[in-house]
């Protein structure tokens, strides 16, 4: 095992995170911070805060399950469904921002882009991601990354955080074949 | 989970996720879409040997908000009223293809039966079987507690509910006894002593036959449909006594606790079990439990037909 991303660093990636958003978006107006269970909700959480002692003023944050759009339900035993939290606004003509902690194959993301279609309308969404590591299995792309990792395909990115975890890192283990 | 078959088949942490997965469902029927891609392409089989309203119409609406393709199938009209074994209606149904059958038939066990023999490989879902068990009807009606007065908390610790009239041809009271004992909210179940069935000494509740010495002391009144079509002997002397000892009325209503809720499985004898002042009443939450019902049954189809069986079931 070893530590890909340690807590300073993960603390600078999520600072330099927000303001890219807020760069990109020209503020947190018209913006909408939407975290993927159960990860990305912690982390949009964080962006959320770090974005609101930034601009002196709240933004628009929440949560997003995806699991009923997922297309891989068949092939493993039923999952537990998380709780989607939208906020006050909705997510009509706003600029969505999904988070998650890790990009991978792409197909989490395909399945957010259900979810919102099942909501409404954005006016865009864009996609920030903790790690990237590469794999696609589909033409999807991050607008904001973290850190890229370069992995092999059956290597183990694991993600902790300290309101889960106790502690802050991402880490590289070593797979089953 | 592969079948929903008897209240007493779950565990307290089955049940709670089946009422978890609930809630967040209902915030979809909530939403502007209603309809989910979840259940695409799978094939439910109402089969309804007995006659029902919103069981069979709430189950319907349930799987068709999942995308899933239902086929009704009512006794009347088919060859199960040309005296056709319930044997060779499932092998019928299962070379159609069904993932899952819904079952609601006169017999008790008759849902087990289906489930037990393998004339079918799909799920089997209990609709109610005789007077054995309605566990959907319970898991909806804990839903409803827990959603009033349980805010908060996963289970129903602490809660009184009196469950009042035709205990014993009630396979709704049978579950609800089951599956609110397990969620630990304390049961008094409020009948005469003609309409408790044999052995209900053993069941993990109180029994009272006076609804007026605990109308004051609980959260929740659950009442129960006399069942007439069920009733073969003489069980009550007349209806008009019936009602004066064990009718949910004006005055019983207004002695209530201020949070308490009534409910009740439908549908309703007005006049009888409950007057219409205390089904309309501020109190009520029947129509609730009807909204409730398609929810709780979204949340069990999709807890028994999206997953793969073949990779074990870890519900």
């Amino acid at each position: 095992m070893s530590l890909a991303l340690p807590a300073a660093d993960m603390a600078r990636a999520i600072t330099r995170i927000s303001h890219e958003i807020l760069e990109r978006n020209s503020g947190s107006d018209s913006i909408t911070l939407l975290g993927i269970p159960t990860r990305g909700a912690h982390l949009a959480a964080r962006i959320a805060a770090t974005i609101e002692k930034i601009e002196g003023k709240s933004v628009q944050h929440g949560t997003l399950d995806i699991t009923l759009h997922r297309d891989d339900l068949r092939l493993r035993p039923p999952r537990a469904l998380m709780p989607t939290r939208i906020p006050s606004l909705g997510i009509e003509n706003r600029d969505v921002v999904l988070i998650d902690d890790v990009l991978f194959s792409g197909r989490t993301i395909r399945a957010a882009f259900d979810a919102l279609g099942e909501i409404g309308r954005p006016k865009t969404v864009q996609l920030a991601v903790l790690v990237d590591r590469g794999h696609r299995e589909l033409p999807i792309k991050a607008d904001y990354v973290g850190k890229n990792l370069p992995t092999s395909f059956t290597q183990v990115i694991k993600v902790h955080l300290s309101e889960l975890d106790g502690v802050d890192e991402v880490t590289i283990e070593e797979g089953r074949i | 989970m592969r079948h929903l078959l008897s209240i007493a088949d779950l565990s307290k942490s089955e049940a709670i996720q089946i009422l978890d997965t609930a809630e967040e469902l209902m915030r979809v029927s909530d939403g502007p879409m209603k309809k989910l891609p979840t259940l695409r392409g799978r094939t439910i089989v109402n089969l309804f040997a007995e006659d029902s309203t919103r069981t069979r119409i709430s189950f319907e609406a349930a799987a068709k908000r999942l995308s899933a393709d239902v086929i009704n199938f009512s006794a009347k009209g088919s060859s199960v009223s040309k005296g056709e074994s319930l044997k060779d209606t499932a092998q019928t149904l299962q070379a159609m293809g069904a993932d899952a059958v819904i079952i609601r038939h006169s017999a008790s066990g008759a849902a087990q039966r289906l489930a037990d023999n393998q004339w079918m490989t799909g799920s089997v879902i209990n609709a109610g079987d005789g007077t054995h068990e309605h566990p959907s009807q319970a898991l909806l009606d804990s839903f409803t507690i827990r959603r009033h007065l349980a805010k908060g908390s996963e289970d129903l610790s602490g809660i009184r509910v009196a469950i009042v009239g035709d205990v014993l041809h009630s396979r709704v009271a049978r579950s609800n006894v089951l599956l609110l004992t397990k969620l630990g909210a304390h049961v008094t179940l409020v009948s005469p002593p003609t309409l408790l069935p044999v052995g209900v000494e053993s069941w993990p509740v109180t029994i009272s036959y006076d609804f007026d010495a605990i109308i004051e002391t609980v959260d929740v009144v659950m009442m129960l449909r006399v069942q007439l079509e069920r009733m073969t002997e003489l069980f009550l002397p007349n209806a008009r006594e019936y009602s004066r000892y064990f009718g949910l009325d004006k005055d019983r209503l207004s002695r209530m606790k201020p949070s308490s809720i009534v409910m009740h499985p439908g549908p309703m004898n007005r006049g009888l079990e409950i007057t219409a002042e205390s089904a309309d009443s501020a109190r009520s939450v029947i129509l609730e439990q009807v909204t409730n019902g398609v929810s709780v049954r979204m949340a069990i189809l999709y807890l028994l037909l999206a997953g793969s069986h073949e990779t074990g079931i870890a519900l």
